[in-house]
């Protein structure tokens, strides 16, 4: 299921075959959003309401998409219902035939609004919950009343009939949460939830020091949701986003780069992955300027990494290569400081142990302080 | 067997669950949270009758009809096709 093969290159071939069509959109509709969760997976550089795409280009980013071969499309952001015009996008995914999933923090959502949602057709919600109640979801979103509001919406997108997942990250201030977390998923009558460690790019990057589990705590997080997978067959899916610092294997990127997926920004720049702003001179093309198609088929920073062949010898010949894919790209980044290296969560990357001692370092100063997510720059509009 | 699901019930897909033809590929598809599953044939002609109108029998009827199989087979692969979905959630019988 949702696995695609491709054929392997034509060696003798001059042209690039085309590329197999992308499953899932993610659209960032606007990075703005009401928490400072320190481990966001935006931008450490925001865009500001003023560069964000209007409602008719989104809409024919839709259209495009759906043509392309996307069957679902996930509606981001930043806190997507900062956009009074995301109803309309709902209405028009459906009417293209895209399956929508609204990712939502759910603070300052109300009912009367869900069920402007719910009207215009969505076909599901995920609810983030920084914490499993309310001093810890407040403390880690830095927004005091966050998880109250938060149930609310829990509450209301059930009684509409909407299938809920609960999206917690997790990390070293609230790992030992976990079993809560699902206990909180159950009794606000979710059949989903996903635990997602936090993953080390832009802000997370920048709190590592206060978010790093130790690897006790890691091994330990790994077999309660292990238990509780099992326990709750049938009645809670479990999804879980592994924390590759303690890894042997890395974790297989997007399953990997332009494979699967897409991204698309609140300023229209079109990305394999919601990070791949942080390698520095890849050509990012954006819907403003070309369609999505050829954006996905031939765009500099999508056929960067693309397939097997951009490899390092050390993953050429591996044969978990169409595994892990190399793992990921941002990560190479970040650590070895070259986005074409192999991926040093992986055991055979000589830069393994390295990453090994940053994490066990960074879990063992009980560093408390978060430095929050917000805009860096003056908004400079007059 | 014995039937797992009542057959005058009436089946629909759970809101969040969406069948539809995948233009770019070629083939049906059943949409889900997080989720794409490919049907296999039989489940696809299943799974476009279940539209919160046809019974489970009226869809059994059909299935024989157009395509010249024994009933009790069929019966068998529509109960369990079906009520497999309904543990999943991903569909409700009225």
């Amino acid at each position: 299921m949702n696995v695609v093969t491709r054929p392997d290159a034509d060696a003798t071939a001059l042209a690039r075959p085309p590329v197999p069509p992308p499953y899932g959109m993610l659209a960032e509709l606007t990075h703005r959003c009401p928490l400072q969760c320190p481990y966001c997976s935006n931008p450490v550089e925001l865009d500001r309401r003023n560069v964000e795409l209007d409602t008719e280009t989104w809409l024919r980013v839709f259209t495009q998409a759906a043509k392309l071969g996307v069957l679902q499309v996930h509606l981001s952001g930043g806190e997507p219902t900062a956009r009074r015009d995301l109803e309309e996008m709902i209405r028009h995914c459906v009417k293209v035939g895209l399956y929508t999933n609204l990712i939502t923090a759910g603070v300052g959502v109300t009912a009367e609004r869900l069920q402007s949602i719910s009207d215009a057709g969505v076909d599901h919600v995920q609810l983030s919950f920084q914490g499993a109640d309310a001093m810890m979801t407040d403390h880690v979103s830095n927004f005091r009343g966050a998880h109250e509001r938060k149930l609310a919406v829990a509450r209301e997108v059930r009684r509409l009939g909407l299938p809920l997942t609960i999206n917690s990250v997790v990390h070293r201030a609230n790992i030992h949460q976990i079993p809560d977390f699902i206990e909180l998923a159950l009794s606000l009558d979710a059949k989903r939830i996903e635990i997602a460690h936090s993953q080390y790019y832009g802000w997370a990057l920048r709190n590592r020091a206060a978010l790093m589990p130790t690897r006790e705590q890691v091994f330990w997080a790994l077999e309660i949701v292990e238990k509780a997978r099992e326990k709750l067959k049938g009645r809670l899916t479990i999804d879980a986003v592994v924390p590759d610092y303690y890894a042997k294997y890395p974790k297989p990127c997007m399953n990997g780069w332009g494979r699967q997926s897409l991204n698309v920004t609140p300023s229209g720049k079109v990305l394999p992955c919601h990070a791949a702003e942080t390698i520095p001179n890849l050509d990012f093309w954006n819907v403003r300027d070309h369609a999505l198609d050829d954006i996905w088929q031939d765009s500099p920073a999508f056929n960067a990494f693309r397939g097997t062949d951009w490899m390092p010898p050390l993953c050429q010949t591996c044969e978990r290569k169409e595994i892990d894919w190399g793992g990921c790209r941002c990560q190479a980044m970040a650590i070895a400081g070259d986005a074409a290296e192999t991926d040093p969560a992986c055991h055979k990357s000589p830069l393994h142990g390295h990453l090994l001692a940053l994490a066990e370092e960074d879990a063992a100063t009980g560093e408390e302080t978060f430095d929050y997510r917000r805009f860096l720059t003056p908004d400079r509009r007059v | 067997m014995a039937a797992q699901l009542a057959p005058a019930g009436v089946p629909r897909l759970a809101r969040g669950v969406r069948l539809r033809h995948d233009e770019a590929r070629g083939q049906w598809v059943l949409l889900a949270p997080e989720r794409v599953l490919h049907p296999d044939p039989v489940a696809v002609e299943i799974l476009k009758r279940v539209d919160g109108e046809r019974s489970i029998d009226a869809i059994i009827d059909e299935l024989i009809t157009a395509f010249a199989v024994e009933r009790e087979r069929v019966a068998q692969d529509v109960d369990a096709f079906l009520a497999n979905l309904a543990t999943k959630g991903m569909v409700e019988v009225a």
